[in-house]
């Protein structure tokens, strides 16, 4: 299983042809109090770099795009009645949406979690 | 000048304070070709409270006042009588000079009351959630049509073809922009609404079915048995009402299956005032919708104290967050006319609605009765409410200048409504509330046998 | 009697301080603030503040099957607990009868009470829309004056009355654009924003089917025209400008923007949310735009009313007018005005793109505005504009050393001025300043707006403030900068005396309570 990281704040994490993606901790803490999260329907085919799913604060409504392309199998049914979990486990239970990756050479160019700490010690 | 409280001692000390030896000198970003170096020509300099009053006054007496006739007029637009107390209290200046309740601890005022009010809108229509209001009827129901578009993902809408026709055009006008299909057509000159007809319209493509209750001709449709229909194509019904106090004697929309229930709150609280401000109305049934609603919304919460209170909520979905992806570009909306409706609405409550609405009934069906007996003049309607069509053997725009030139302001003519369809063009809609005296209807009926041909 | 004061007290001296926390009540009220509960919780179903006539139940209807079942579940209130109730409820709110209301681009100035007077005389109140020509002619009389007035004080040509709102009238600016591009066969694809816009500039667009981009700003805080005339060409449909801007500054090279939008075929349109800087000195029509939208209720003084109605008539150039929506107010050949609408429009106004409103628009508010404008004549617009502008310098200048003013030292400002969070203790935010400022008796700045500066705090005090009044708000304004700057923990949970403490946004948001209900059992 290995992870990975986007500029926009996203992780994905593979599993042979399966990923879960979700938002990163600096991501919900730039958001503040999650108070919904609109993911995708199962079945949905995505190309990399899409819209996948809406994450809203109090004070904003954040787009979360596809990192990859692929067709979701699962939305996270948890985060309707607690949309808090993006807050207290954005990498763990907090999870957005499972998908089937399209393409593996599509996650060429995504950081390891060591060059997203870089990038996100540089912002 | 009275509205300007600094005077020439503080201009100079504050001028002084800036670094700036005019006030023309702060406008020094302007391009000197640009800047005008005195008031604007062609138009006159102040005036004294009295002269302004004075010369408003003569325009206002070149207008014939509802209360100076005996008056059938409605058409989406409706007279009745507004408690005394209500114009007091929208006038306080903590009501009328508010903000927008950005800032809810200093705004509790405004949102315990829009909180009220979306509560009052959502049981009258029968609804799970109501908004704080839209700027007016025509413009809810536009907003309702693009809502159901969104949720549906479909783009055809048929509307009835007694829905108010300027809501109507205004539905059309918008949906050039968006690329909705609206498919319309005209109403019916019978004595029930043509339901099955509009049913026959509903196809797989339809997004939203708008059905006016009561109909443009004061007709009732049958709400229920349009909503299966609509249902069973995967479309949305929005029921549109431009008369609250119906709904004190008919079934709530909301009741009998409708997905939207959009309206004009005019009649109560807001008065005629020549078409404006009014105050749209637009709630839903289906409370997990609520996301796709346009619109401001008022929510409970608690204080850091542990108190009860209210603050706008789910404001992602607005223009100033959203911004091009927003549900709407609404930002106004029309917070007094708000109040002035739940004031009324309080004072009515329950059994205000219901006895007022049977007293607009007794009066329509006493008026009904009377028409019915000029010569050359028949009640369409088998139903109605407060409002109803009566029909006539000449263009009835006609007769309306001629009852207006005899002091009865006797309805509007069908024919202004829908100019292009000459079989409307016989029909006077009149509207009866409970403003209206016995010797106004029969002022009405004996004029109307005066000025008949 | 006047006696002078003695003892030398005035607002503001610090007197030994006395905890009202330490002196809980029973009821929860606190003297003059009352805590209300809802019409829910007091009404009943058999309360009513209105006497009606004893209607007999058992009357023939012509209602059919369709009568109310069931419970219609409303309270009802008598007149004096009602008066009451919304008496109570508005002693918990501020407006600018209140104190001052200094937010940017909103234009809190007083609203005069004439104003109301005029709006109800029965010949404006009491008049439907749909009554014959002959009997509305006064009426008319006003739409046809107050039009006169805004074509003539902005340069423009004509003026669509109809829209309810600036959002509404920005939306009929550029349907018109939409119209006039389409009538010439050359529909285009994008609206350029400056970054600091209006969210209902983008919304607006995209509503009307447009693509919208950004248009960067230079580091003067104005439009970049370079960069503008390197993105205009034969995609771009308009651009959307604010002058003055949302930075509470004058777009200086407004007049080469339009020319350089005309020349690629497009067509500016303004956002005049901010006209209250300009009336009587600049004509916007002078600076090449097409389509204007006026906020009635911040320019001209129609009450906010807590949210709304407001009124956005649009004046347009020769080039948009003939797109303009239906109803408009016409004079005819015997000199009398009548309404052009879909009965009567013929083929002269054929060109119109519909109608965005039933009814002819925000009546109510014509009389209000056009009063207000007659009181203060050309002259005192000028004036009130040219006060407005002074008393935002002095602001400007009187906070510049204690907040940080990101376009200060580039020049004057115009009717606002924008500070922003720079120099605040760590965890420190302009929203803790603003609740700090509650606290002190006024109304917060806007926030949070125009994104392009961190924290902003944009202030515009109008013209209908006294120096005295803006003096105290620079003082406690210079009060909460120091303390943002020191700290000071009390911020963090202001306000302490208002109503209500801070309130849980997070929560409503989560657990959406719109309505409400009777309680579980």
């Amino acid at each position: 299983m290995a992870r990975y990281f986007t500029e926009e704040h996203e992780w994905i994490e593979v599993d042979g042809d399966t990923a879960i993606i979700g938002i990163t901790d600096y991501a919900q803490e730039q958001l503040g109090d999650v108070v919904f999260v609109e993911v995708p329907q199962t079945g949905t085919e995505f190309t990399k770099g899409a819209e996948a799913a809406v994450v809203e604060s109090v004070k904003a409504a954040s787009d979360v795009y596809a990192p990859i392309g692929g067709t979701v199998i699962e939305g996270n049914a948890a985060l309707e009645g607690e949309p808090e979990l993006v807050n207290t486990a954005p990498e763990a239970e907090g999870w957005f949406f499972k998908l089937t990756l399209a393409d593996k050479d599509e996650l060429e160019g995504l950081m390891n979690a060591k060059a997203y700490q870089a990038f996100c010690d540089s912002l | 000048m009275r509205y300007l409280p600094l005077t020439d001692t503080d201009r100079t000390a504050m001028l002084d304070a800036v670094g700036a030896p005019s006030i023309d000198a702060l406008f020094a970003d302007v391009p000197a070709d640009l800047y005008l170096n005195g008031p604007v020509e062609g138009l006159p300099l102040h005036a004294t409270e009295m002269a302004v009053e004075k010369h408003m006054r003569t325009l206002s007496k070149k207008n014939l006042a509802a209360a100076d006739a005996p008056f059938f007029i409605g058409a989406g637009a409706y007279r009745h009588h507004v408690p005394a107390s209500v114009d007091h209290l929208i006038q306080r200046g903590e009501f009328l000079t508010a903000y927008t309740p950005y800032q809810p601890e200093i705004a509790q005022g405004t949102l315990q009351m829009l909180f009220e009010f979306q509560t009052q809108v959502a049981r009258l229509y029968g609804c799970a959630v109501a908004n704080a209001s839209m700027y007016d009827g025509s413009t809810a129901c536009w907003e309702a049509v693009a809502m159901a578009s969104r949720v549906t993902r479909k783009s055809r809408v048929v509307l009835s073809g007694a829905l108010h026709p300027h809501y109507a055009e205004v539905v059309r006008t918008m949906a050039k922009f968006t690329e909705d299909e609206i498919a319309g057509s005209a109403p019916s000159l019978t004595s029930l609404p043509d339901d099955d007809g509009l049913i026959a319209r509903i196809d797989e493509n339809t997004a939203s079915v708008v059905v006016q209750y009561p109909d443009i001709l004061g007709r009732i449709p049958d709400l229920q048995k349009i909503a299966d229909a609509a249902h069973e194509k995967g479309a949305k019904l929005i029921v549109v009402n431009t008369e609250p106090v119906a709904l004190g004697a008919l079934e709530a929309p909301g009741n009998l299956g409708a997905d939207i229930v959009v309206g004009e709150g005019q009649a109560l609280g807001v008065g005629l005032q020549f078409g404006g401000p009014y105050l749209g109305l637009f709630a839903i049934t289906d409370p997990k919708l609520v996301r796709q609603m346009p619109g401001r919304l008022c929510g409970e919460t608690v204080d850091a104290d542990g108190k009860r209170g209210f603050v706008l909520t789910l404001s992602t979905r607005e223009q100033h967050i959203r911004r091009e992806k927003a549900t709407s570009n609404i930002c106004t909306n029309s917070g007094l006319c708000a109040l002035a409706f739940s004031v009324h609405m309080t004072l009515l409550g329950a059994k205000g609605i219901t006895g007022l609405a049977a007293e607009n009934h007794r009066l329509a069906c006493i008026a009904a009765d009377r028409l019915a007996k000029v010569p050359g003049a028949t009640v369409l309607n088998e139903h109605f409410f407060n409002e109803f069509t009566l029909m006539l053997d000449v263009d009835a725009r006609q007769i309306v200048r001629d009852l207006a030139d005899k002091g009865v302001l006797g309805g509007v003519g069908l024919g202004k409504l829908f100019p292009d369809i000459d079989g409307l063009k016989g029909g006077l809609l009149v509207t009866v509330t409970e403003t209206v005296s016995p010797e106004d209807i029969e002022t009405l009926a004996t004029t109307l046998e005066e000025v008949l041909p | 009697m006047n006696q002078i004061n003695q003892s030398g007290w005035k607002p503001g001296t610090p007197v030994a301080s006395i905890d009202g926390e330490a002196h809980p009540t029973v009821t929860g009220n606190k003297a003059l603030i009352l805590e209300e509960a809802l019409i829910f919780e007091i009404g009943g179903a058999d309360t009513c503040g209105v006497d009606l006539p004893e209607t007999p139940t058992d009357l023939p209807s012509r209602i059919g099957t369709f009568a109310r079942q069931g419970e219609i579940g409303l309270p009802g209130l008598s007149e004096p607990q009602t008066v009451r109730h919304y008496t109570r409820l508005s002693r918990q709110n501020y407006g600018i009868d209140l104190g001052f209301f200094p937010l940017g681009s909103c234009t809190m100035k007083h609203n005069p009470r004439l104003n109301e007077k005029v709006a109800r005389m029965p010949g404006f109140l009491d008049v439907h829309p749909m009554q014959p020509i002959d009997t509305v002619q006064g009426a008319l009389g006003v739409i046809d004056e107050l039009s006169h007035w805004l074509i003539t004080l902005t340069g423009m040509q004509a003026v669509a009355m109809s829209p309810k709102a600036g959002a509404h009238g920005e939306l009929c600016g550029i349907l018109c654009i939409r119209a006039a591009l389409e009538a010439r066969g050359d529909a285009r694809k994008v609206v350029l924003v400056p970054e600091s816009a209006h969210g209902t500039n983008p919304a607006t667009a995209a509503f009307a089917g447009y693509a919208t981009e950004d248009i960067p700003a230079n580091a003067d805080g104005r439009v970049d025209l370079d960069a503008l005339k390197a993105r205009l060409g034969p995609d771009v449909a308009a651009v959307m400008i604010t002058n003055p801007n949302t930075c509470g500054l004058f777009e200086r090279d407004m007049k080469a923007i339009s020319d350089a939008v005309h020349e690629a075929g497009g067509l500016v349109y303004c956002d005049g949310a901010n006209f209250n800087a300009i009336m009587g000195r600049v004509r916007p029509g002078d600076l090449g735009i097409d389509a204007m939208h006026i906020n009635l209720h911040k320019t001209f003084s129609t009450p906010h009313g807590g949210g709304g109605p407001g009124s956005g008539p649009v004046v347009l150039s020769d080039a948009l007018a003939p797109f303009a929506p239906l109803p408009f107010v016409e004079k005819t050949e015997d000199g009398s005005l009548r309404i052009v609408e879909e009965e009567n429009m013929e083929d002269h106004h054929a060109s119109t793109f519909g109608r965005m409103t039933a009814f002819h628009g925000q009546m109510g508010m014509f009389t209000r505005a056009l009063t207000y404008i007659l009181s203060h004549g050309a002259d005192g617009l000028r004036q009130a504009a040219g006060d407005a502008v002074l008393n935002a310098n002095y602001i400007l200048r009187q906070l510049e050393d204690v907040l940080h003013a990101p376009f200060g030292p580039s020049g004057p400002c115009m009717h606002e001025a924008l500070f922003g969070d720079a120099g605040f203790a760590e965890g420190f935010s302009t929203l803790d300043l603003a609740k700090g400022l509650i606290d002190e008796g006024f109304h917060p700045m806007t926030m949070y707006f125009p994104l392009v500066v961190h924290g902003a705090m944009l202030i515009e005090p109008t013209e209908t403030e006294s120096k005295d009044g803006i003096d105290q708000f620079i003082m406690a304004m210079r009060s909460l900068a120091q303390r943002a700057k020191d700290g000071d923990e009390a911020l963090l949970s202001a306000p302490h005396h208002a109503p209500r403490a801070r309130l849980d946004e997070a929560h409503a948001a989560r657990k959406p309570r719109l309505a409400w209900s009777e309680p579980e059992e």
